[in-house]
């Protein structure tokens, strides 16, 4: 692999629409005065004319998004998830996604990787509002390099479309060669006692519970759902009459997120235990890994339960 | 056209919006009627540069209808440029109609944007007008205009004053907000339900030129659109004095007339009044 250090979902948003603004794009991106925060910047800096920051202020920020996109661009906005999408729900819903408008919301610090920050800032229920609306898609990288990608196909993609991106450092799994894909998934380990599919940052702390459990001769079977909506409904499916069980692991709430998505896919179409793995109250102050493991979302705490569900 | 004959266009619009009303039983005439004047002197008198025999063109001075109730007074409007028959009106609200209950870009010619949920437009305005200075700049041009019609009581949502902040700080002179100020929402008098103040020094203190008219002087009107068309350095707001329900006496200043529809009683009533304002109009030299 190119890469190998760990970093942050966030570092590929301005980084790529650097690349893109470069290669041709007509695109642009608006920020809310956080520019330093979800990785922005760079294009700012690079491209002032680029870039547009509002202020605090969401609801602008998606607004101003909206009437830039109509000028012809392919217009990116963000900010932290919580403020990106609740505090500017209804601009989402009413003016972007009614309207069909070339708007990307693209949104950094999502989940309770956000850490120390607590509780307001760790959106835990982003996933869920914004592919219960029709026209948005919903995509979840899981490293750097598939941020990138999601970002690029996000520009490719007409109409909008949604990327979550974190905090919080994560290693690399894939390279530069990465190519999303609406509806995408990837196996990233093989096994036939359980399945877990997961997003986000939870992939490579699925991956290390895996190796954890492999040690106790459980083998698992590992799924990258980084498209949630549409979701790669076959990789789920196929998971599941593998494995016979499957278990889903976001930082999101289990109500509306990817655990809700595969569990309504598999209750209609191919019934079998699903255990939920995510969260079902809001988050906490403290470093991200110390989060994890609090709420059972470190490789630790998912081979724990996934033995628990393997054996239950 | 000249002042008389925008005036014709106004009432013939207010005709459209009672008779769309009536047959759909359902709908918004109070603040489609207030602001008729104000979408002649838009759309027909010329101040609004676009191409009126294309609705798919974007390419001219933009319009953006952020108070979507009145969507009446603009489907009126484009019944008389040709771009919806008068069959159209007469589905205001139905299945598979373009005349959405709001206006709805995938249904409606000319729609660029759904609206009607309030407080969403003076920000699209806004970043449609920034994109087009940038645009006009990276090649010398005079960037398009943009205007955006909003209610008074619209302006109760707090984004508007995000979209105010925004707009003067980037210095969007092509942007023109223009406000019905009819006084009246749904639960009654705004100045009673919560009062907007001093509205003009509000604007003016958010960096914007600020202009006040009659909103029924179809003249006026459109001098002052012309004259911001021509401002230079800040976004413009004119804010023009209007009556809710304006045309038809028994719905004029009448919260009650926000959201309801005339019966055919009333809608016949109404239909004889402007039918007598549309022939004293013509009688006048």
């Amino acid at each position: 692999m190119a890469e190998t250090k760990p970093r942050a979902t966030r570092e590929a948003y301005g980084a790529t629409l650097v690349s893109l603004v470069e290669e041709g794009l007509n695109v642009c991106a608006v920020d809310a005065d956080l520019a330093g925060s979800t990785k922005l910047g760079v294009l700012g800096a690079a491209y002032p004319d680029r870039f547009v920051d509002v202020g605090i202020a969401e609801q602008d920020m998606v607004g101003v998004a909206s009437g830039l996109s109509l000028t012809g661009r392919t217009v990116f906005c963000g900010s932290f998830a919580v403020f990106a999408t609740g505090r500017a729900y209804d601009q989402i819903r009413n003016t972007v996604c009614d309207s069909g408008l070339d708007v990307k919301v693209c949104p950094t610090h999502a989940g309770i990787t956000v850490g120390e920050d607590g509780a307001t800032h760790q959106s835990l229920e982003d996933i869920g509002m914004m592919r219960a609306l029709p026209q948005m898609r919903v995509l979840v990288p899981a490293d750097y390099d598939s941020a990138a990608a999601c970002l690029r196909l996000a520009a490719a993609t007409p109409g909008p479309l949604y990327v979550r991106m974190g905090r919080h450092p994560v290693p690399a799994l894939y390279d530069e060669g990465f190519a999303a894909e609406l509806g995408g998934s990837r196996v990233l380990r093989e096994g036939r006692d359980v399945a877990i599919v997961a997003c986000g940052v939870e992939v490579s702390q699925a991956l290390a519970a895996a190796d954890i459990l492999a040690s106790d001769g459980i083998e698992v079977h590992v799924v990258d759902a980084y498209s949630v909506s549409p979701l790669d409904e076959e990789a789920v499916l196929a998971a599941a009459e593998r494995c016979g069980r499957v278990v889903t692991v976001e930082e999101h709430s289990t109500a509306t997120g990817l655990g809700a998505a595969v569990a309504e896919l598999l209750g209609e179409r191919r019934p079998c235990p699903v255990h939920r793995l995510g969260m079902t109250t809001f988050g906490t102050s403290a470093p991200a890994a110390d989060l994890l493991a609090h709420f059972g979302l470190d490789a630790q705490g998912i081979a724990r339960q996934v033995r628990g569900f393997c054996q239950g | 056209m000249d002042t008389r004959d925008l005036r014709l266009a106004a009432n013939a619009m207010r005709h459209d919006v009672i008779r769309m009303l009536a047959q759909s039983k359902s709908g918004h005439p109070g603040g489609s009627l207030s602001a008729a004047d104000i979408v002649a002197a838009l759309f027909f008198s010329g101040v609004m540069d676009y191409d009126a025999g294309n609705p798919d063109d974007h390419t001219g001075d933009r319009f953006f209808l952020s108070k979507g109730h009145a969507a009446p007074i603009l489907y009126a409007a484009y019944h008389r440029l040709g771009w919806l028959s008068d069959d159209d009106l007469m589905t205001l609200r139905q299945l598979g109609s373009k005349l959405q209950g709001h206006p709805d870009s995938h249904a409606c010619p000319g729609v660029e944007v759904c609206s009607g949920s309030l407080g969403q437009g003076l920000s699209v305005s806004a970043g449609c007008a920034l994109g087009l200075k940038i645009d006009a700049a990276a090649v010398g041009a005079t960037p398009r205009q943009v205007f955006c019609l909003l209610g008074d009581g619209e302006l109760q949502e707090g984004s508007n004053w995000e979209a105010l902040m925004f707009a003067a700080h980037r210095g969007l002179d092509n942007l023109c907000a223009i406000v019905d100020l009819n006084n009246l929402q749904i639960d009654g008098h705004v100045t009673d339900v919560c009062s907007l103040g001093d509205i003009d020094a509000k604007l003016a203190a958010f960096g914007w030129g600020v202009t006040r008219v009659d909103g029924h002087d179809v003249a006026a009107v459109v001098t002052a659109l012309t004259a911001v068309k021509a401002a230079a350095g800040a976004p413009q707001a004119v804010v023009c004095e209007t009556v809710k329900g304006k045309g038809v006496s028994f719905m004029e200043d009448q919260a009650s007339w926000h959201g309801n529809a005339p019966s055919p009683e009333q809608a016949a009533t109404a239909l004889a009044e402007l039918d007598a304002e549309r022939d004293a109009i013509e009688k006048e030299a």
